[in-house]
């Protein structure tokens, strides 16, 4: 049984209902069964776990209507792949559908409406047909609404139904949902009644289920969307803790609780729950008042949906993916399709007509900033959602193909390299890509040279793309490049992500292959990139240009005076030299601590959006960004986007961050920090690196260990880490939805940061008490207006990411955050830092920049490694 | 008519706990054994004076060649089957009708089931050990799910309620005779076997005492789907109110192509499992000649891994995969029956479960 097929609360498609959807009844009375049945098969694909059919209406002869209908839905395999539920308020009809229902389904309803002999002959039947069955609150006497009656009548219903061998696991108590609001004072509490009533039942009934008809509590509001949504969502917010099931509900309908107006959920929430609100008003009336002011927007909002919609279907299309609405590609999709069949044309024309030409228009838009990155990718989710619809059309006519035929614009085959674990930027180098009409083989993360040769050679991949973040990665796409040269590849081979530079490229990598290298800056560059590499025309000289442009900077490179070095003595002699009797006071609380869930909510408030925003390639910083003439109105949407993804993380529990930070004493030798640890004897030595290049007189040759007394001081260590993306990554994934994967991870990087920098805080007003007063904004903090650094390993002040493996053995950070480390030191899950604490009011961040040769064997020795192993993990620091 | 001697409850228990101790074995194929008789159409049509002829129609020996069918049921037993089904796979109006054999349904079936009443009691008697009688109910050619025709889809060629009936008429008679159970097999379209179970039940009300199923589904493909389309996980949803003593597979593949399926339903079903796979795939020329040991190694690999409880032989099987099939699981322990947590689970082609 996959994840899919078990439910927690289930949401029952109330399309397929003629008393709930005006247009199905239009359908069925007219006959267009096969346009139903469309309905049908919408529902399913939009979530629908059980689909409700009801035909009880009073011109149609609802047996025929219920028997065809099931028939038909029934020879639709990605219909009848979910239970039905029969539905008609009349025996008959009930029993006339169950004949024709092949699989297990539920009865709706039955009760003691008719007295307990009727009742119980039809649980009999429910039994002899096996279905589950709804037994509504009702008895004799009539419908329940009270509390109380409602209970009653439930719990005699269960103890009948048990009495004749009913299994209590196939019973779903309805105890009526009433409309509340009504200006009628009885009414007040139905609401409340029905959440008390669940809560009794549920606990009095062992195994049955509780379920409820949604739209007859905002009865009141008909007309008014925004209302009854509202109403709608707060109810299931309460009702669903309160042990409430499944609803029969148009799942579209629901908004996110915590996205409804305040104003307008506190009002529901006041007339749902009967609360008792200041003033002179009633619940009742204040929320009356209030749905007035709510009629308009709707009907606007509607207004200018309707208007593109009545479009003819190429601008719909267009409309669609330069918007980036997926609401209705499928459907627009198919439609162009099926005008596309009959007019004589093929599938794969609608995507390279109609569906390329829109995306044209997007890249046309983005390539001349009118359009920025996070729309693209919100345009590639409509893109990928309609060409999902073709591609079964399109394989279905692919074998009367001829190969040529089946044309993209190119094979690219991209990869995060072995080593590293990072995706971002790739992925959305991926999704632009694929915008664009190029056919992108994606290997993920950690890719081994062999793999990436290897899935190009097999998939005949016109170029091969490398990412990578962190610095070793420069290393290992050099090795690739170096192997694509003995595999005499000649294939171009494009170099993106963080570290990646032109300098670097043009020194290291394009010596090492013969065919074109071509660094990637960003990800608007990509396209135009590739096309030139495909093009024939411009390719030869786009190739020459660039391999120019790369001799030249190795010339420049080679003649450059480069900044003249000191001795390592030289420099150690000009090291920094502060007052140690600043030093921080021992820690508070040293040792070890460990944090295994700390809140998602609290970390909210110490992001730092502007890295947020670059991620995206929107430059500029925040909060100014969001009102930038260019990218304002884009960062807005995203920033939009981002805010109701983590409303999501934080109210589903998502992610999980973990966290271990450890204070110890330590002290200065050298360039070296000791570290004591209280766990063993054993203590740990911290090779640092120091600043070479020659300074003037007033300035000091920096090292990390110089901010520590050798008589005696006390360092600190963190490692923190989101873990919980996969999950929801999939999903997005298998929906075709990269905006919102990417989305996810950017903001998983986001809460990373945000811990490292709320622990630090932790760490100076509480753990080491440095700076038990600090009172700092979130833009103070990022400032780092803050007394004391965090450098982390593979950073500028401490560039050697080998030194990951120790901290983390200090930390025992595998065992206390989950986190591990990749051979090339890049942590797993992605979303991570480490680092160090150095708490000195002195203390700051620099960089280490160039050293000489002297240092690196020095360096070597210290670090008891041999030199070349050194030279790998420093060359960037080397010439 | 002779009495049964064992019925309703009394037959689940003992069967519950004879398959507490050991690995049943049932029985195997009618049709090639009643093949390799070469009987003629005389010997078919016997005395009965049908309008129509009668060769090929292997359920109505029961009454004019009894001593054919008493001959196999009775190899079977010495073979080693403790469970022994009745010769009436088309023994219900739907088929019977190709042979202008309606009227004798109701004796095909009483009689069918009273000679392997007899025999099984006759063997039972001489060692002690019980001997079941499955009244075999097939699916009828006709689906209750599938419009037989393409341009038509809600188009059905018989009723749920005719179907119903036939199913009842049928059960009724194998009652009659003597049949422990209503075995309910090759389940091609489950809204059929849910018709079935729904004759069943009514039938339980006219006698007043419980006639036990059980149910045996087939699959049309190597995914696991019979050809109304469930799952067997959802083939399970959609039956287990039945309460079937038995629910298992058999036909349409070999023990071999079975083997992931019987796994899934080893797991998940809190009743008996029962798997009677055909003898291999067919050759070439549409013969079985899967070699009894190798047949009988195969579900023995289930036995070993605690899937089954019952194991038995469908198409191309003979007394001699039998007899190697019950020497292979002698001393090996049965199945233990799962006890999965009470859900509500529904189903349509697939399985849903709602967590309590």
């Amino acid at each position: 049984m996959t994840e899919q097929n078990i439910a927690n609360f289930v949401n029952i498609g109330e399309r397929t209902n003629v008393t709930g959807s005006a247009r199905f009844k239009k359908l069925i009375m007219e006959g267009d069964y096969a346009a139903a049945v469309e309905v049908a098969r919408q529902q399913v694909e939009n979530g629908a776990q059980v689909i409700d059919v009801n035909m009880d209406e009073g011109l149609l002869d609802a047996v025929h209507a219920m028997t065809t209908f099931l028939k038909l839905i029934g020879a639709e395999p990605d219909i009848a792949r979910v239970p039905v539920m029969v539905d008609s308020s009349k025996w008959h009809v009930i029993e006339a559908g169950l004949q024709c229902v092949s699989g297990k389904p539920i009865v709706n309803s039955i009760s003691m409406k008719e007295g307990e002999e009727e009742f119980l002959a039809h649980a009999r039947l429910c039994m002899d047909y096996g279905a589950a069955a709804v037994v509504m609150a009702f008895d004799e006497t009539g419908q329940a609404d009270t509390k109380q009656r409602k209970v009653e009548i439930c719990t005699r219903a269960y103890k009948l139904l048990t009495g004749i061998g009913f299994p209590p696991e196939d019973i779903i108590f309805d105890p009526n949902i009433f409309a509340v609001a009504t200006g009628i004072e009885e009414h007040d509490r139905y609401g409340l009644d029905f959440l008390e009533a669940v809560k009794e039942i549920k606990a009095a009934c062992p195994h049955a289920k509780t379920s409820g008809g949604l739209s007859n509590l905002s009865f009141s509001f008909r007309g008014n969307e925004v209302v009854r949504r509202a109403m709608h969502s707060v109810f299931l917010y309460h009702a669903i803790p309160a042990g409430l099931d499944m609803a029969i509900v148009n799942a579209g309908q629901i908004d996110i609780y915590d996205q409804i107006d305040p104003t307008l959920r506190e009002a529901c929430e006041d007339v749902i729950l009967n609360r008792d609100v200041p003033g002179e008003e009633t619940a009742t009336e204040r929320l009356i008042a209030l749905a007035e002011s709510y009629k308009g927007k709707d009907q606007k909002a509607e207004k200018e949906a309707a208007e593109w919609r009545g479009w003819p279907v190429e601008k719909r299309l267009e409309h669609a993916l330069v918007k980036g609405i997926d609401a209705h590609i499928v459907d627009d999709t198919e439609e162009m399709r099926a005008a596309t069949d009959a007019r004589g044309g093929r599938p794969i024309e609608v995507i390279e007509g109609p569906l390329m030409d829109g995306m044209n228009v997007v890249g046309d838009l983005f390539g001349s900033g009118k359009m920025f990155l996070p729309q693209v990718v919100k345009s590639a989710r409509v893109m990928k959602k309609a060409v999902a619809h073709l591609i079964p059309y399109i394989e279905a006519e692919k074998d009367k193909l001829p190969e040529a035929e089946q044309k993209t614009k190119g094979k690219i085959v991209m990869a995060t390299v072995k080593g590293d674990v990072h995706d971002i930027g790739k992925n959305i180098v991926g999704v632009v890509l694929q915008c664009n009409g190029y056919d992108v083989i994606d290997l993920g993360v950690m890719v081994p040279w062999s793999d990436i040769l290897k899935a190009a050679n097999d998939n005949k991949a016109d170029i091969i793309g490398l990412s990578g973040l962190i610095t070793p990665s420069l290393d290992e796409m050099v090795t690739v490049a170096e192997e694509m040269q003995g595999a005499q590849m000649t294939i171009p081979l494009l170099i993106g992500g963080a570290t990646t530079s032109k300098v670097h490229t043009a020194l290291r990598i394009d010596p090492a292959y013969e065919g074109p290298v071509i660094h990637v800056l960003d990800a608007s560059r990509a396209v135009g990139v590739a096309s030139r590499l495909l093009s024939d025309t411009q390719r030869d000289a786009f190739v020459d240009d660039t391999a120019s442009d790369y001799v030249k900077v190795r010339e420049a490179r080679e003649g450059k005076t480069k900044n003249p070095l000191f001795t390592l003595e030289e420099a150690r002699a000009n090291h920094y030299d502060p007052f140690y009797s600043d030093k921080p006071a021992p820690p508070m609380q040293p040792g070890l601590h460990v944090f295994d869930d700390w809140s998602l909510a609290d970390l909210r408030d110490y992001i730092d959006w502007t890295p947020f925003f670059r991620a995206w390639e929107l430059h500029g910083n925040f909060p100014k960004i969001l009102d930038d003439e260019v990218v304002g109105e884009t960062a807005r949407t995203l920033f939009d986007d981002a805010n109701a993804m983590l409303d999501r993380i934080i109210d589903e529990k998502w992610l999980t961050a973990r966290g271990v930070c450890g204070l110890w004493p330590c002290a200065r030798d050298g360039d070296d920090i000791t570290v004591y640890l209280e766990r063993n004897e054993e203590h740990v030595v911290l090779p640092m690196l120091r600043q070479q290049i020659k300074k003037s007189r007033d300035r000091a040759n920096m090292c990390l260990a110089d901010f520590i007394d050798p008589a005696g001081d006390w360092i600190g260590g963190f490692a923190v880490g989101i873990h919980g993306i996969d999950e929801p990554s999939r999903k997005f994934i298998a929906d075709k939805d990269d905006y919102s994967d990417i989305l996810l991870k950017s903001l998983a990087d986001r809460f990373a940061e945000a811990f490292a920098e709320r622990l630090h805080k932790h760490v100076r007003t509480d753990l080491w008490g440095y700076a038990p007063d600090e009172q700092l904004t979130n833009d103070a903090l990022i400032r780092e207006e803050y007394r004391g650094i965090r450098p982390a390993p593979g950073y500028p002040a401490c560039p050697d990411h080998s030194l990951k493996p120790m901290l983390f053995e200090m930390l025992d950070a595998e065992a206390n955050t989950g986190l591990t480390l990749t051979e090339n030191f890049a942590m797993w899950p992605t979303a991570a830092v480490s680092g160090l604490y150095f708490g000195h009011p002195e203390a700051e961040y620099f960089g280490v920049a160039r050293i000489g040769r002297d240092q690196l064997e020095d360096y070597a020795q210290r670090r008891g490694v041999d030199i070349a192993t050194a030279e790998r993990w420093l060359r960037p620091n080397l010439d | 008519m002779t009495p049964s001697t064992r019925s309703g409850q009394g037959a689940r228990q003992t069967l519950m706990q004879e398959a507490a101790k050991r690995v049943l074995i049932s029985d195997g194929a009618f049709g090639t054994q009643i093949q390799n008789r070469k009987l003629t159409e005389a010997d078919y049509a016997g005395d009965l004076n049908l309008p129509a002829d009668q060769k090929g129609n292997n359920d109505i020996l029961a009454l004019t060649r009894p001593d054919v069918i008493a001959d196999i049921t009775r190899a079977y037993l010495d073979a080693g089957s403790d469970i022994v089904s009745t010769n009436t796979f088309s023994a219900n109006t739907i088929s019977q009708a190709d042979y202008k054999a309606e009227d004798k349904v109701d004796a095909i079936n009483v009689e069918s089931a009273r000679i392997a009443r007899e025999l099984a009691d006759e063997y039972a008697a001489k060692d002690g050990l019980p001997r079941f009688v499955a009244g075999a109910i097939g699916p009828t050619n006709k689906t209750l799910s599938l419009s037989p025709d393409v341009e038509d889809p809600g188009y059905r060629e018989i009723t749920f309620d005719h179907l119903v009936e036939v199913y009842r008429q049928q059960a009724a008679g194998l009652v009659q005779g003597g049949a422990d159970f209503i075995l309910i097999e090759t389940v091609f379209d489950t809204l059929n076997a849910k018709a079935g179970i729904f004759a069943v039940k009514k039938l339980e009300r006219e006698l007043g005492r419980e006639v036990p199923i059980m149910m045996s589904m087939t699959l049309t493909d190597l995914s696991g789907r019979n050809l109304s389309g469930h799952t067997v996980e959802a083939f399970w949803h959609s039956v287990r109110h039945a309460r079937p003593v038995t629910i298992g597979l058999n036909c349409s593949f070999g023990a071999e192509q079975l083997r992931p399926h019987v796994q899934l339903l080893a797991k998940l079903a809190d009743t008996l499992v029962m798997v009677y796979p055909n003898a291999g795939l067919p050759n070439e020329l549409g013969e079985y000649d899967e070699e009894p040991d190798t047949t009988a190694a195969l579900v023995k690999a289930w036995a070993d891994k605690g899937q089954v409880n019952i194991l038995g032989g469908c198409c191309g099987s003979t007394p001699e995969h039998i007899a190697a099939m019950a020497k292979a699981v002698v001393g090996l322990p049965p199945r233990e029956l799962p006890e999965p947590p009470t859900v509500m689970r529904l189903a349509g082609l697939e399985p849903f479960e709602i967590a309590a």
